[in-house]
């Protein structure tokens, strides 16, 4: 962990009370959101984004430090060189492992 | 309290924006010049672009009291033609004597392509060569990490420009660290889906501190928040943060690096509507 500066003037116990409703929803949303690719046709289960997002889950329920780095650094390029050309400009939000042209 | 939003895309905003924003407490902003959402078809474009971020958009602001500075460049996401980047690049010099020109930007990297690298490289080298600071806009999402790697890498092999007049944005929990330790400045944007959201801006600053760190709403023609840098602010006051960790955040670092540049100003401008 680096340095910390300034932290969260409140408590752990005023942190649940003002924010847990707010994230409650959206672990709902997610189990939700799994439920329907499930539920719809194809294989969305095998899908790069899906299981990067189950590994995603299991960092954000595991007990070490800076979950929310962890999770975006796993869904990140890990490749270090420029690739020879751009495909399209936007991005997918996850690596796709196939993709991986050797850069 | 006064704030700063130093990186918004009011072309792509209403006036109405500058309206809310200005009864919110903003009283000065800067706008890089970015991808419009559609690929110029000619150099020509871009002039016309550099002419409404230096001569219109500054008189549209100023109807509300807020003070309006931009960056020049043509940004990554055009960036892959590098003849038709460079022909842009050639338009920059003589909008840089344009008054409310802080430096060259935003540049960066898109998909983290060798052309895209060409042109940063193009544009760094443009920067030193005429002593601008720099606006840095690093990728999205899966591509980021990688980008803000190389785009540092290519800044600090240049050599000539110093990290401490080089701000790189859209920072988030995995690269705001390395950012930081280079000697760079970071820049946090508050977007709804992407990037930051005020919580995880605010725990950022709880994590890494206010130290060469600013927070903007980079609004622009998608979906983003003219209002994200208040909304911020309050976010920081709902968990007894104190006035001052507000301010410097909001508008005492920002003042800080933009005032690097004698053509920034915050201070109070009567509205000219
Ligand atoms: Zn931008």
């Amino acid at each position: 962990m680096s340095d910390s500066h300034d932290n969260c003037p409140i408590d752990s116990a005023e942190v649940i009370r003002k924010y847990f409703l707010e994230h409650r929803a959206k672990i709902i949303d997610i189990a939700a959101f799994l439920d329907r690719v499930d539920r719809a046709d194809g294989d969305g289960a095998s899908d790069y984004r899906i299981q990067a997002m189950r590994e995603a889950i299991r960092i954000a329920g595991d007990l070490q430090p800076e979950r929310a780095r962890r999770i975006l650094e796993l869904l990140s390029d890990p490749s270090v060189e420029p690739i020879e050309q751009a495909p399209m400009k936007g991005a997918m939000g996850a690596h796709d492992p196939e993709s991986d042209e050797g850069g | 309290m006064a704030y700063i939003d130093p990186h918004i895309h009011m072309v792509s905003r209403t006036t109405d924006d500058y309206r809310r924003m200005a009864l919110a407490g903003c009283v000065a902003i800067t706008e890089p010049a970015f991808w419009a959402g559609y690929d110029r078809s000619s150099p020509q474009g871009f002039f016309d672009y550099f002419r409404l971020l230096t001569e219109y958009e500054p008189q549209r602001a100023a109807q509300f009291g807020i003070r309006h500075h931009t960056w020049l460049c043509i940004n990554p996401k055009e960036a892959e033609d590098p003849v038709f980047a460079r022909e842009v690049i050639e338009l920059i010099p003589e909008f840089l004597e344009k008054p409310n020109v802080l430096g060259i930007g935003e540049i960066g990297l898109n998909k983290n392509s060798r052309n895209e690298l060409e042109i940063l490289e193009a544009h760094i080298d443009l920067a030193a060569k005429s002593g601008q600071m720099i606006l840095v806009h690093t990728p999205h999402l899966e591509d980021k990490l990688k980008g803000t790697k190389l785009i540092m890498d290519a800044i600090e092999s240049d050599g000539r420009v110093d990290p401490g007049r080089v701000l790189i944005d859209h920072v988030e929990e995995h690269t705001v660290r390395p950012v930081l330790d280079r000697g760079f400045w970071a820049g946090m944007t508050l977007y709804p889906d992407t990037k930051c959201t005020p919580q995880r801006a605010a725990d950022i600053i709880e994590m890494h501190g206010t130290e060469r760190l600013w927070i903007n709403s980079a609004g622009d023609w998608g979906p983003s928040d003219p209002l994200a840098v208040p909304k911020c602010q309050q976010e920081l006051r709902r968990r007894g943060h104190s006035q001052e960790t507000i301010d410097t955040i909001s508008f005492n670092n920002p003042s800080r690096f933009l005032g690097q540049s004698d053509r920034f100003s915050a201070e109070p401008l009567v509205p000219t509507a």
